[in-house]
């Protein structure tokens, strides 16, 4: 092809290029583009992607899919450099339910957008969302800690569902055993959450918690962590493992837990709610032999205690866009998409309402006894500590892993944990 | 000048006169473009750095920020006061002491194996380059497949010739972990250190092994006595590199283990503290201390080097 030819060739690519971006300009004056940050774990960017599709078909707005890191703190260290860098990248945005002391200046108030729809969430999880007295995040799906079983072994062996530690530890032990002989050699009584991470920090808070220990740090800001009762919690923890555990707990997440348990080489695990709908998928190795209850409680005085997960979506100050955003936000965190996702991904609604919803709990039987936990979970200290909240949590599982790893024992490493906190707090004034 | 005496008369009076100046002052035109651009890309973000670990500034709020003159570095918060910084320092120290060791040892042989005439010297050359020249990021996440205590290839040979009886958590316990990253740096950064050595091989007049060989000197002797000086100087220059570029050392320890205190470099305990906690001015601090160090060991191992190099000539 001659050279004149060619140039004329793209000159005319260009000149129609620049013609589309006029259109789109033109387009541009009443419908937006929005970009929205899904989290891409198992099923949520496919879950997230259509609602998000869905509103746009409604609206007219363009969208434009985000996909951040898996990793939930690579995820907060990229949105904390956008924000910080006042960033107009991203507008509406994923945030955990740990997040919103740490990212709250940064993000919108949409109470004026809301007119009212907050109140049909649960309470603890608005309270949870504002910030400074800004509601920054709409509750979007809540999380908190189960404790799953094998219903055919624990009927096999005449165990009942544990209602204390002690309970669980002495059925695991039985099942473990029991199974062990009967060929099982990978069989183990219990999984869990046991890596140096945030996960740890929910596994061992809900130890604590649930042996009346204190929730870490106190809502006046008291350091309450160093007490025997945390320390009973966290003895009782490290005793499993090696036992009832394998050694190789101490480097799980959820999805190897998962993977255990769904293998069928655990009798209990401790997980989210999602693992329901994948233990029951197709293809499950033990799918109808599962059953959920709530985490046991420590010793016949302590409580049951499960700490409170979940996701909200925020819009960023710097959008520019904020009214569409808002409205992408309050669309996908209505009850009509959150029953959708109930229904087809067993995600949580963080509407109480839903929880007596008739299809739901057809699809989901566990949720109904889910309400009551829901009600009671125990929060991260994460109001009081504020900006601070991601030093006292990485102290705090690295104590317990020390624990649990046997480099001390649960006595000195709480006293360390609390010299440590003493510090970031500056003695617990958390200025 | 000494020897000004030494010049005709006339070109001095030029000299000290327009011309001189005019010399110099077109040298700085010449060279201000790069200064700037120096001043730009390296003067300022450290300025800003030294300042901004002079107040306490957090992420989640940049523009507020107070000063607080030394109480990042000294007193009861300060970074000297804790352990978990001083931890940081000795995983580095102990990271750049095995690894540039190992490296240098690993890379002086390969060195002088590569450096025996042979038809695939060539190709061994282009083949030793693969793992330096694959991403860091790329062979961090490949060895940490490969070290995975559950479905990793290590371990699965290593009980398969019955060396191991049960799997080793290879980045997960504490006791082998900062071993692991070492293993990945040595087979990472070994073709590095052979082939600036097997330059300096090269280099070696032919004429000095011909000498040794008429009068028969044993070779660990011609080792010793005629390579080894030669090539030390060549050999000391790829040292230095090799450990300043450790004492920095990031992406193969924030991949394989993230930020396990047990094996966190310095550069990790940066990051963690500027994004992660969001502590701008604390982080800043640690990223000044990390800087003053390399810099006090650069002009250390600048001036060992020259001496070295002097005496080499002498």
């Amino acid at each position: 092809m001659p050279l004149a030819t060619r140039r004329t060739l793209l000159a005319m690519l260009f000149t129609g290029l620049a013609l589309l971006g006029l259109v789109a300009n033109t387009r541009a004056a009443d419908t937006v583009t929005i970009s929205i940050a899904c989290s891409g774990v198992g099923q949520e960017l496919e879950f997230c992607t259509g609602a998000a599709e869905a509103w746009a078909r409604k609206t007219g707005h363009a969208l434009k899919i985000v996909t951040p890191p898996n990793d939930a703190s690579e995820r907060l260290a990229l949105y904390q450099q956008l924000l910080s860098a006042r960033s107009e990248k991203i507008d509406v945005l994923q945030v955990d339910v740990i997040w919103p002391g740490l990212l709250g200046s940064h993000l919108l108030d949409l109470r004026p957008y809301a007119k009212g729809a907050e109140a049909q969430h649960f309470p603890g999880f608005i309270a949870n969302n504002t910030s400074h007295g800004r509601l920054v995040a709409m509750p979007w799906f809540a999380n908190a800690g189960l404790l799953f079983y094998r219903s055919d072994l624990l009927q096999r062996y005449g165990q009942s569902v544990p209602a204390t530690w002690e309970e669980l530890t002495a059925s695991a032990r039985v099942i473990q055993e029991g199974e062990r002989v009967a060929g099982n050699e990978r069989m183990w009584g219990y999984v869990w959450q046991g890596r140096a991470y945030e996960g740890l920090s929910c596994n061992a808070l809900e130890w604590v918690a649930s042996h009346d220990g204190g929730d870490i740090v106190e809502a006046d800001g008291r350091i309450s962590i160093d007490n025997p009762r945390a320390a009973l919690a966290l003895t009782t923890a490290a005793a499993w493992v090696g036992r009832i555990s394998p050694t190789a707990v101490l480097n799980y997440a959820e999805e190897e837990s998962r993977g255990v348990f769904q293998a069928g080489n655990a009798v209990f695990m401790r997980n989210w709610p999602y693992a329901w709908a994948l233990a029951q998928a197709e293809g499950s190795a033990i799918r109808g032999k599962v059953g959920v209850a709530v985490l046991p409680k420590g010793g016949g005085a302590g409580r049951h205690a499960a700490a409170l997960g979940g996701e909200s979506l925020a819009v960023s100050k710097y959008s520019r866009h904020p009214a569409a955003a808002a409205d992408l936000v309050l669309y996908m965190t209505s009850a009509a998409v959150q029953k959708d996702r109930a229904l087809r991904g067993s995600f949580n609604p963080t509407i109480a309402a839903l929880y007596q919803d008739a299809e739901i709990l057809q699809a989901n039987p566990f949720m109904g006894e889910l309400l009551a936990t829901f009600t009671n979970a125990v929060a991260r200290p994460t109001s009081v500590t504020g900006a601070r909240y991601n030093q006292v949590s990485h102290h705090f599982w690295n104590a317990a892993h020390d624990t649990l790893s046997g480099k001390a024992t649960a006595e000195q490493a709480l006293a360390r944990l609390e010299q440590s906190l003493k510090r970031v707090s500056r003695r617990g004034t958390w200025r | 000048m000494a020897d000004d005496s030494l010049r005709p008369p006339f070109q001095n009076a030029l000299l000290r006169g327009g011309l001189a100046a005019q010399r110099v002052r077109r040298a700085w035109w010449m060279a201000a473009p790069m200064l700037l651009v120096l001043a730009a890309v390296g003067a300022w973000p450290l300025l800003r750095t030294i300042w901004f670990s002079l107040t306490d500034s957090e992420l989640s709020n940049l523009g507020d920020y107070a000063f607080i003159g030394l109480e990042n570095y000294v007193g009861e918060y300060g970074l000297l006061a804790s352990a978990e910084w001083w931890q940081a320092v000795g995983n580095t120290l102990l990271f750049t002491g095995l690894s540039v060791t190992l490296e240098t040892l690993l890379g002086l042989a390969v060195a002088l194996l590569l450096n025996q005439a042979s038809r695939l010297r060539t190709l061994l050359r282009a083949a030793l380059l693969v793992p330096w020249a694959i991403p860091t990021v790329v062979s961090a996440k490949m060895w940490s497949w490969m070290l995975h205590d559950q479905f990793g290839i290590v371990n699965h040979h290593l009980l398969a010739l019955g060396l191991i009886a049960a799997p080793l958590a290879w980045t997960a316990d504490p006791q082998l972990s900062l071993f692991s990253i070492v293993l990945v740096d040595v087979w990472k950064a070994t073709p590095y250190m052979a082939l600036l050595i097997l330059a300096a091989l090269q280099m070696v007049p032919e004429d000095c092994y011909e000498a040794a060989r008429v009068d028969g000197v044993p070779r660990w002797q011609v080792f010793r006595r005629i390579t080894l000086p030669l090539i030390l100087p060549g050999l000391l220059v790829a040292m230095v590199f090799r450990t300043l570029d450790a004492l920095r050392v990031f992406d193969l320890i924030y991949v394989m283990t993230s930020n396990s205190r047990d094996t966190q470099s310095m550069s990790v305990f940066v990051r963690e503290q500027l994004i992660d906690f969001g502590l701008v001015g604390y982080g800043s601090a640690a990223a000044t201390c990390l800087f003053f160090m390399i810099a006090l060991l650069s002009i250390i191992a600048m001036g060992l080097m020259r001496r070295t190099f002097e005496r080499a000539a002498a």
